[in-house]
């Protein structure tokens, strides 16, 4: 048995020590990720999954932990993914989302993972995409993707989740503007948390009415719900939601094929250009001209995206 | 794909004790060196310490200590790796344990004990120098 | 306090001296730093001249002992009338040793009990929970019940013994406990003397032992300041603290201004309840760290009088002078001592001591010199003891009232600390609070940052910790014997706990925990019945689980 195989066979067996090597294997791009994802795809689809965002100060951790215990206590196995930003001038990390859910790390039906950034602004995206199908395979009913919503990189991470749940409380400052437009668009679900402050019933009204300005046509209406993680009000009805959501999806079958064969094709896209982009790096590399023209960048004598045609265009004509 | 192998370290606080000064500012000053940094917060068990290190799949384990309570603390969380078959994952602790101790502490599986007073650069060195091989 | 014109004259000869004199040192000999500066960011200037205060008016500013600003000193007369309380924190084991323990430090001058509790205790845990195992009378005392209570302060007269009580999150419970022996003793309840710590706004960016979230928390904290008014007159119902924020560490004008920031919060919310602020604001009382820098720690206390004068005065409005004191409690600084050369930390205790005398406090707690390495021994508490009454009796410190009065370096550094504080007053309002600040991680962060940029200071050399970067001998010895606390003590505390649970009326204690939940939820003042609570002999961890249930448990929000 390889390696590979021996993983997935953990992983399919609900393996905790499986399920974090595999992690650990395709965040690290080692030898076997892509064995091991080869040998894990035909195994995802049963997980909702949801992608849980909102600026900080939300109270996302405090609301999580709340909705994974109704979800526990309706007997479904839950796995979350955690992402942080990775710092851009040292490299590491903190990773504190656990703190808020740490009652949960003993529940052996939950396995929560924290993950960094790193470098790439689509990498993270992928890992974090691959994490979430390792957690499918393994069983997991629900997969919840958390980050917090701010930059590009995290409208990405997001777009992982079926469902995008996005998260608000009263008196965050900005009030709306507090969540970018970019957010705005994908979200499926917004929750207002922290419900008992003063100006709740504002920061739903004017959710509401941004969403009624900016309305494309679609048969999902994007509800705004209100919580108080802090004492699991809401939270049941939140949960209603999300399933409501995904039936929705599942429900339409013309919908959600069209969905998914969008979904298909993006990841293709995504996969071909991810491996079309660092092959021909490596092999524009090996070329001497790669570095001359690297010193030409430096001494200002070409602009990049000249160099790259260059670079490109020789290549080209290499082949014909 | 350029994602380099960071190494994820878990900084951990078991038992009630809540000095936690020196255990964020070691957190903080091994996130400053590259590394991922778990920290789960106050008042955590020895099940839910190694439970975190089995998820996070972590190379190091860093325990922090003030109240006196590492001679019950210590031995649980040393035996809950060995089950869960963790014995690869470096061990090193802090805080207040006295030099009396530290031999016994050591024979558990601790690799290091940082003292009051270690500079955060001899905790990294040490880190970066002896990071397990992790199968 | 001067003249123009003198100042003027002052301000140039000081050139002339700059010019002169000094340049012609220093060709020979460069200062050790481009730049001298305190732990508060303040930049120290090479010499201080009446130029530097000149703006001050001494009747004014500065004023005389017992009489508004307050500067220099709560009252008239001072250590000339009445030295400090010696107050030593101490607590370990069962109450039984920790009996023991204090009636060796009454035996041996001190003046006023402090009482350190243990972890499961402070946590609102008995010490038979799961979470307490390995810390049953480590930290502290190990205090589950009225009981306990009892035994530990059998034999000691409470109506002539003043207690301290290090106690936040149950400390309405330890209170009723207090107040129950009280009560046995036949000890009216208008003559019990002492202090709740009971401050649970810096729990959550300081000391940390939070147990419920910050708007339950405050009401209780309220509930024991309003109870107190009402029946407990010379009981000091909070100490707002600022030693934990200094541990935790922050700066010298952090610890100042957070603290005070908490004491309006307190303020606030009591009269929120309908007190007339002339009511309580006698009984509110402060805790402050003292540090190794001598003249920053003077400058910060006498500064933490004027300011909370000013503010009671103006912000407040009180009537009543006595309503402005600030009357504090001084510990000497843990976290600077080292356990590198532990006997050098004698010596920082002693400048942190003198510090605190000279800056006027009313009650001092100095550490052992073994603090860095366990709880302190007999011998070690004795000398710390000692540093007090050496200081009290050989120094002269306590002859004169706040002898560095008019001292040029140390009022303009009071000036620039009141300054600052009033800076994150204003800064705080803005944000909407304290408790919104907690939320938004403000005070954490700033906490963090001042730690992380301390320890830097000291990895690069920037700061000198006598013993740990410098001056290190290569081997250490450690002759000090440690106290080790036995591990029979969770035993016989467990033990004991046990039998005392089935001895009691359980039917008693069932019925009088469902009154505290009905009262919890109708948001009554919880202390009668907590006390009702505790004298039907409910455990601390009884009655605590029950508000948990009621009030839900905080979860810490990290900021590194």
């Amino acid at each position: 048995m390889t390696k590979a195989e021996e993983i997935a066979k953990g992983i399919f067996a609900g393996n905790r020590r499986s399920i974090a090597r595999a992690i650990t294997i395709i965040e690290n791009d080692e030898p076997e990720a892509h064995e091991l994802i080869a040998r894990v795809y035909p195994h995802i689809g049963k997980a909702h999954i949801i992608g849980l965002t909102g600026a900080g100060g939300a109270g996302k951790s405090t609301l999580i932990e709340k909705l994974v215990k109704e979800y526990r206590r309706r007997k479904m196995k839950v796995g979350i993914v955690a992402v942080d930003p990775t710092s851009p001038f040292s490299g590491g990390a903190f990773l504190g989302d656990r703190i808020r859910m740490q009652e949960l790390s003993t529940d052996s039906e939950v396995f929560i993972r924290s993950m960094a950034s790193r470098s790439h602004l689509g990498g993270i995206a992928r890992a974090t995409k691959d994490a979430v199908r390792i957690l499918d395979a393994a069983g997991k009913d629900i997969v919840i993707v958390e980050t917090v919503g701010a930059g590009q990189s995290e409208v990405e991470i997001i777009k992982v989740a079926q469902t995008i749940v996005v998260v608000h409380a009263p008196g965050l400052g900005d009030e709306i503007q507090a969540i970018k437009a970019g957010i705005m668009e994908i979200a499926d679900i917004f929750v207002v948390n922290k419900a008992d402050r003063e100006n709740a019933d504002k920061a739903v009204i004017d959710i509401q009415s941004n969403l009624q300005m900016n309305s494309k046509e679609s048969l999902w209406k994007p509800p705004v719900l209100k919580t108080t993680a802090l004492t699991g009000e809401g939270i049941p009805e939140l949960v209603e939601k999300i399933e409501e959501h995904r039936c929705f999806l599942e429900g339409d079958p013309e919908c959600r094929k069209i969905s998914m064969r969008a979904r298909a094709e993006a990841e293709l896209v995504e996969a071909i250009r991810e491996k079309v982009t660092s092959s021909l790096i490596e092999e524009l590399k090996k070329t001497g001209r790669f570095d001359e023209l690297i010193h030409e960048i430096m001494e200002r004598k070409i602009d990049p995206a000249s160099a790259a045609q260059r670079l490109l265009g020789k290549r080209v004509e290499n082949e014909t | 794909m350029d994602r380099t192998r960071k190494i994820r370290v878990l900084i951990a606080k078991p038992g009630l004790d809540s000095h936690d000064r020196g255990a964020k500012v070691v957190a903080r000053a091994l996130r400053d060196a590259g590394m991922e940094v778990i920290y789960t917060g106050l008042r955590q068990t020895p099940e839910q310490i190694v439970e975190t290190a089995l998820q996070e799949d972590v190379d190091v384990i860093g325990l922090s200590i003030l109240s006196g309570a590492h001679k019950t603390q210590f031995p649980r969380i040393m035996q809950l790796l060995k089950d869960q078959e963790l014995t690869d994952i470096m061990v090193f602790a802090g805080g207040i344990i006295p030099q009396e101790d530290v031999a016994d502490m050591k024979r558990l599986g601790i690799k290091e004990i940082f003292g009051p007073g270690t500079p955060t650069e001899d905790i990294i060195g040490y880190v970066m120098k002896n990071l397990p091989k992790r199968n | 306090m001067f003249d123009k014109e003198r100042i003027a004259e002052i301000k140039k000869e000081k050139e002339r001296w700059e010019q002169t004199t000094l340049q012609d040192w220093t060709k020979q000999c460069n200062e050790r730093k481009e730049d001298f500066r305190n732990t508060s960011n303040v930049s120290i200037e090479r010499l201080y001249t009446p130029e530097d205060v000149s703006s001050l008016d001494y009747i004014h500013d500065i004023g005389f002992p017992g009489e508004y600003p307050f500067l220099r000193g709560v009252h008239a007369t001072m250590y000339r009338g009445r030295l400090w309380t010696m107050r030593q924190f101490s607590g370990f084991g069962t109450a039984v040793q920790t009996n023991q323990r204090f009636k060796y430090l009454l035996k041996e001058g001190e003046t006023g009990l402090s009482i350190a509790f243990d972890y499961p205790t402070i946590m609102g845990y008995d010490s038979d929970h799961p979470m307490g195992q390995g810390e049953v009378g480590i930290c502290g005392v190990a205090i589950a019940s009225l009981r306990d209570m009892e035994v530990l302060l059998d034999g000691i007269p409470l109506d002539k013994v003043t207690t301290s009580m290090t106690i936040n999150g149950p400390a309405a419970m330890l209170l009723a406990m207090y107040v129950a022996v009280g009560d046995q003793q036949g000890v009216p309840r208008g003559n019990l003397g002492g202090t709740t710590q009971n401050d649970n706004l810096k729990e959550y960016f300081a000391q940390k032992l939070c147990i419920y979230p910050p708007k339950p928390a405050v009401k209780l904290t309220t509930d024991i300041i309003e109870y107190c008014t009402k029946h407990l007159p010379r009981w000091n119902p909070i100490s707002i603290s600022g030693y934990h924020i200094r541990e935790a560490g922050s700066s010298a004008v952090q610890e100042l201004a957070f603290t005070i920031y908490d004491g309006i919060t307190y303020v606030e919310s009591t009269m929120k309840r309908g007190l007339n602020v002339d009511d309580f604001a006698q009984r509110l009382s402060f805790f402050f760290a003292s540090h190794n820098d001598f003249f920053e720690e003077v400058a910060k206390f006498r500064a933490a009088r004027r300011i909370w004068a000013r503010l009671m005065k103006e912000r407040f409005h009180v009537k009543n002078p006595r309503s402005m004191w600030m009357r504090m409690h001084v510990q000497t600084s843990g976290c600077t001592l080292t356990a590198q050369q532990p006997l050098n930390n004698v010596t920082r205790t002693t400048i942190q001591a003198l510090a605190a005398v000279v800056g006027g406090t009313q009650s001092l707690h100095t550490n052992s010199f073994d603090e860095a390495l366990a709880l302190p021994s007999e011998n070690a508490v004795r000398v710390a003891l000692r540093t007090q009454q050496i200081v009290a009796h050989e120094s002269g410190a306590a002859q004169t009232i706040d002898p560095l009065a008019g001292a040029y370096y140390i009022e303009a550094l009071t000036n620039k600390m009141e300054e600052k504080t009033f800076e994150y007053i204003r800064r705080i309002d803005e944000m909407g609070g304290a408790i919104v600040a907690i939320e938004k991680g403000f005070f954490q962060k700033e906490i963090a940052d001042s730690a992380y940029k301390y320890q830097r200071e000291i990895e690069e050399m920037k700061r000198t910790i006598v013993g740990v970067n410098d001056y290190k001998i290569e081997k250490e010895e450690t002759p000090i014997e440690l106290l080790r606390v036995d591990p029979k003590v969770e035993k016989e505390q467990l033990a004991s706990l046990h039998e005392f649970k089935q001895e009691r009326n359980k039917k008693k204690v069932e019925e009088v925990l469902g009154k505290l939940r009905r009262s919890a939820e109708k948001n009554e003042n919880l202390m009668p019945v907590i006390i009702e609570s505790v004298k039907a002999y409910a455990t601390l961890g009884e009655i605590c689980e029950e508000l948990r249930q009621v009030y839900g448990e905080y979860k810490e929000l990290i900021i590194i």
